[in-house]
């Protein structure tokens, strides 16, 4: 390395080969398909990419993804910040398993994941038979969507606020407690503040994750056109039908909607840290 | 081997840290680079080492540039501010590990390690892992490691920075006598006057990416060239003066200042143990009264407030002159600097943001 | 950065211990109305009332029993309903015995790929000063957007018969997609982050201090890898890796789409519990699932183990008041 390089880049080794071999990587494997992606997809012309972008069916798909996506993030982050709250706060026998065990929608095949809750959730299942006698209908139908969707996206709000409730210092409780708040006005005013940005960026993670699922929806939605074919389904029909463009179309629109949602994540992260000082 | 430093300036980020700095360092030299912290005084080590790499300037070692060799290659001992022992080896692994690197035989390898650990009294704990020593300890093996190869210049980061008390004391001392007995040119980086007084041969003053003073400490300390190094090297007294010729007035008291140039007024700086309290007023006194005794242990140190002077003159007299004098707080005395500095003023008020350590 | 886009690791934040304290310290401060009740020590300030604290624990594990513990016991029951030579007959067809295989070979092809990637990235990264690092990140963390049928289509579009380079490499005989080549490539974008994003903020809180130390010293480049960044990031990598293994053995949308679903030759094992399923092949693609949920058991108490190794090394290093990180 030349003396002006190192001057700036430090005097370590290796500088060419690690960063070149990151580039070029990083480039192969996701650069260059993400543009062929993109270049596909403006083969169409506007009015073509509309009709496929706004079809009726397609619609109905984003309507599904999206909805189902966001009810399932709620979810999430309703009985996420209690799964943190109780992991982190209180010891009970077997706290250590049901520690581990929440991060199996992650380490489960989603594959698996979809037969297994589509077993469970259907009109004979373990939990469906209880479900199909007050006329709800889980498998086969949105709420399967959403329910598969919820089971998928479950350690992310857990995973985010927990440790900023492990982290939390004791002192600020106390303090709260010595200044004269009830344990309910302490929650309220202090801990729950504090869980908010993690919480949030929990249910956009969970949010951007179920908005891509396929694999353990694709068995519990049953599949019908207009009204439990999510996003991601469909554009897997459109590959079937070598429509490559129509796929490509559909998939910009839901990259760009998962790239927003990074973009949004990292803000509210950035944000995060310059007001607490805490990631 | 002896260092020479010419011109260095270093900027990161388009923040300067380093202005133009050269330095000379003698053969055999055990030199302290002090300073407060941000003052640059760690880069200028790292850029010796061959850490960092300089904007502009050179550094040469015995008349030769070494300024675009690569740290690997300048074969210069580093003991890191964190000693920075590879936590997965053991002592004698960590101290071996410059010497396997280059490759050397087997059969020089043992020896040389056991020699270097008991140059550093750590025979007993070769086997140990980093984490299982003292502080104390670990700063031994680092420096074992920086002199398995017998380089000929030894740099220290802040090399007592994260100790207690008690064990740097004893590491100083020892610091000392290893130096006496290597003869190797060392450089040490600290923030601790006291240190930098009782390590090295010489201090290098510095301040805001520039030396301010080189000298011994004795010289340092009584030839103060700055208002910065008067600030910087223990506690005191600032008093508002005005210039006519070579002479500084504050109040109605009088102190040469040559060479004190065109300015017009002037800072009268006084260290609390040159200042004398009687009780009558003598030639060259001012009238104060006591705020406040300190006990010191050996020295007492008594606060005073005097009309132009301000309301915080301190004055440090050791017990005996104390006890003497029975002085107690509210009493009316009298204070005589015994020797004072005088700096021009706009030359003083440039330093006043600094966190000068002794006030 | 996008901090958190793997939660996986976001839990591995150094977490002080929460003092531990025996659940049942009685009485409930908050009613005055149970005064009488209330025994020599009242509860602690950051203590809640018992009955709320195990309705909490209750209803938390309601949540959890009816989203993982039913489904998880269910692929169990229905694997191993109809006794285990049924079980074992539906694991040893030669379709599935060719599914393990092709999914232990992507597995051995993509997870090496992406730590070797990972190794690179995060020396680059965290061991220079250059501009451009975030956007460098970001960059990497991209796969994790990206829905994972998108994932495979990008191969299809890329190398298929339709594709850019399509003609080409049917001119020349090479297939890709619908072909092993193309399940591979699908896997190395999906698990693409995983090491990276593990090794970088490691890397970082590390700090460059050995690193610096190895060179002053004589140590070449490779000698420094080898001998000191390595070692010292050996367990977060292996962590990396073996999330990374689990996703590479699991993926299905991505891989679905490249595949072309060919039994014994482009089917994985998750493309085979498929396959049986839609079969209505209900107990076999049971009895293969299980295999899978035997993985992600081994993963998550791998998983354990390597962080309550770590929160152990956490605390031990703050209790020796030394830098932490090992």
């Amino acid at each position: 390395m030349s003396r002006a390089a190192r001057r700036r880049l430090g005097v370590l080794p290796g500088f060419g080969l690690s960063t070149g071999f990151t580039v070029l990587y990083l480039c192969v494997i996701v650069l260059v398909p993400l543009s062929a992606l993109a270049l596909r997809a403006t083969t169409l012309s506007w009015a073509q990419a509309w009709s496929v972008v706004a079809s009726p069916r397609a619609l109905a798909s984003y309507r599904l993804s999206f909805g189902a996506s966001l009810v399932a993030a709620a979810v999430n982050v309703v009985f996420g910040v209690l799964v943190a709250w109780v992991l982190a706060r209180y010891r009970f026998p077997g706290r250590s398993l049901v520690d581990a065990v929440v991060d199996l929608p992650f380490a489960l095949p989603t594959a698996v994941s979809g037969i297994a809750l589509t077993a469970v959730y259907s009109r004979t299942g373990w939990i469906g038979r209880y479900l199909e006698p007050l006329g709800i209908q889980a498998a086969f139908s949105p709420l399967g969507v959403t329910i598969a969707l919820t089971f998928i996206g479950l350690p992310f709000v857990i995973r985010t606020v927990q440790p900023v409730l492990e982290d939390l210092d004791p002192e600020v409780e106390e303090a709260a407690a010595v200044l004269g708040a009830d344990r309910w006005q302490t929650f309220r005013r202090v801990l729950l503040p504090a869980m908010v940005p993690a919480a949030l960026t929990g249910f956009a993670l969970a949010f951007a994750r179920a908005l891509g699922e396929y694999g353990s929806v694709v068995f519990i939605s049953g599949n019908m056109p207009l009204r439990t074919e999510i996003a991601p389904l469909l554009i897997m029909t459109r590959l079937e039908q070598f429509d490559y463009a129509g796929a490509s179309a559909i998939a910009v629109v839901l990259l760009a909607a998962s790239f927003l949602l990074l973009l949004g994540i990292n803000r509210l992260q950035a944000w995060t840290r310059a007001r607490t000082g805490l990631a | 081997m002896s260092i020479s430093i010419r011109g260095l300036s270093k900027a990161f980020d388009g923040h300067p840290v380093l202005h133009d700095v050269s330095l000379e360092i003698p053969e055999g030299e055990l030199v302290a680079l002090l300073g407060p912290s941000g003052c640059g005084k760690t880069t200028l080590l790292r850029i010796v080492a061959g850490l960092e790499v300089a904007d502009a300037g050179e550094v040469h070692h015995d008349g030769e540039d070494f300024s675009s060799r690569s740290a690997r290659e300048r074969n210069v001992g580093v003991v890191f501010q964190h000693y920075a022992l590879f936590r997965h080896m053991t002592v004698a692994e960590n101290v071996a590990f410059p010497l396997k690197v280059r490759r050397r035989p087997r059969a020089e390898i043992g020896p040389r390690v056991d020699e270097l650990l008991s140059l550093v009294q750590l025979d007993g704990l070769r086997g140990r892992y980093p984490h299982q020593l003292s502080g104390g300890q670990r700063q031994r093996v680092a420096l074992a490691r920086a002199l398995a190869t017998r380089p000929r210049i030894l740099l220290l980061d802040e090399p007592f920075g994260a100790l207690d008390a008690r064990v740097r004391q004893e590491l100083r001392r020892w610091l000392r006598r290893l130096h006496d007995d290597l003869h190797v040119t060392s450089v040490f980086v600290t923030h601790d006057q006291e240190e930098a007084f009782e390590v090295s041969d010489r201090v290098v003053l510095m301040n805001a990416g520039r030396i301010e003073q080189v000298g011994t400490p004795a010289q340092v300390f009584e030839e103060p060239a700055s208002p910065f190094v008067m600030r910087f090297l223990g506690a005191v007294n600032v008093f508002q003066g005005h210039l006519e010729g070579d002479r500084a007035y504050v109040n109605d008291l009088v102190f040469a200042a040559p060479g004190a140039g065109q300015a017009r007024s002037a800072h009268v700086y006084v260290r609390p143990h040159e200042l004398e309290i009687h009780r009558a007023a003598v030639k060259g006194s001012f009238a104060a009264r006591v705020l406040r005794l300190v006990p010191l242990g050996a020295a007492v140190r008594v606060e005073l407030s005097a009309p132009g002077f301000g309301n915080a003159v301190e004055v440090e007299l050791d017990v005996r002159k104390s006890e003497a004098l029975a002085l107690s707080p509210g009493d009316a005395v009298h204070v005589s600097p015994r020797r004072v500095r005088v700096f021009p003023a706009h030359e003083a008020a440039a330093q006043d943001s600094l966190t000068a350590s002794g006030l | 950065m996008i901090g958190a886009f793997d939660p996986v690791t976001a839990a591995r934040a150094p977490a002080t211990a929460a003092a531990s304290e025996p659940p049942a310290a009685p009485a409930a401060a908050a009613a005055p109305s149970v005064r009488v009740r209330r025994p020599a020590t009242p509860r602690r300030p950051t203590e809640d009332p018992p009955v709320v604290e195990w309705a909490l624990i209750g209803l938390a594990l309601a949540f959890l029993g009816a989203f993982i513990l039913v489904p998880a016991s269910v692929v169990v029951h229905e694997a191993l309903k109809d006794g285990l030579a049924l079980w074992k007959e539906a694991i040893v067809d030669p379709d599935a015995i060719a599914a393990i295989e092709l999914t232990l070979l992507v597995a051995a092809i993509s997870v090496p790929l992406n730590a070797l990637f990972g190794i690179a990235a995060a020396w680059s990264i965290t061991r220079f000063r250059y501009r451009g690092k975030g956007v460098l990140v970001s960059l990497i963390d991209l796969p994790f957007g990206v829905s994972p049928v998108i994932s495979g289509m990008m191969a299809v579009l890329l190398f298929g018969a339709h594709g850019w380079l399509g003609p080409w490499l049917l001119d020349h005989g090479i297939k890709i997609v619908f072909a092993v080549p193309g399940i591979v490539l699908a896997t190395v974008f999906v698990t693409f982050p995983f090491v990276a994003r593990e090794l970088i903020p490691f890397m970082e809180a590390q700090g460059v201090e050995e690193e610096e130390a190895a060179h002053v010293l004589g140590a070449s480049g490779w000698q420094i890898l080898a001998k000191v960044t390595l070692p010292n990031v050996k367990w977060s990598l292996l962590y990396a890796i073996i999330l990374c293994n689990a996703r590479a053995m699991g993926e299905f949308g991505a891989v679905s789409v490249v595949s072309g679903h060919i039994r014994g030759v482009t089917n994985t094992l998750p493309l085979h519990v498929e396959i049986l399923y839609n079969e209505y092949a209900f107990r076999a693609s049971f009895a293969v699932a299980s295999l899978l949920f035997v993985l992600a058991l081994v993963t998550l108490v791998a998983k354990k183990a390597l962080e309550w190794r770590q929160r152990r090394a956490i605390r031990e290093a703050a209790r020796r008041g030394a830098p932490a990180g090992a």
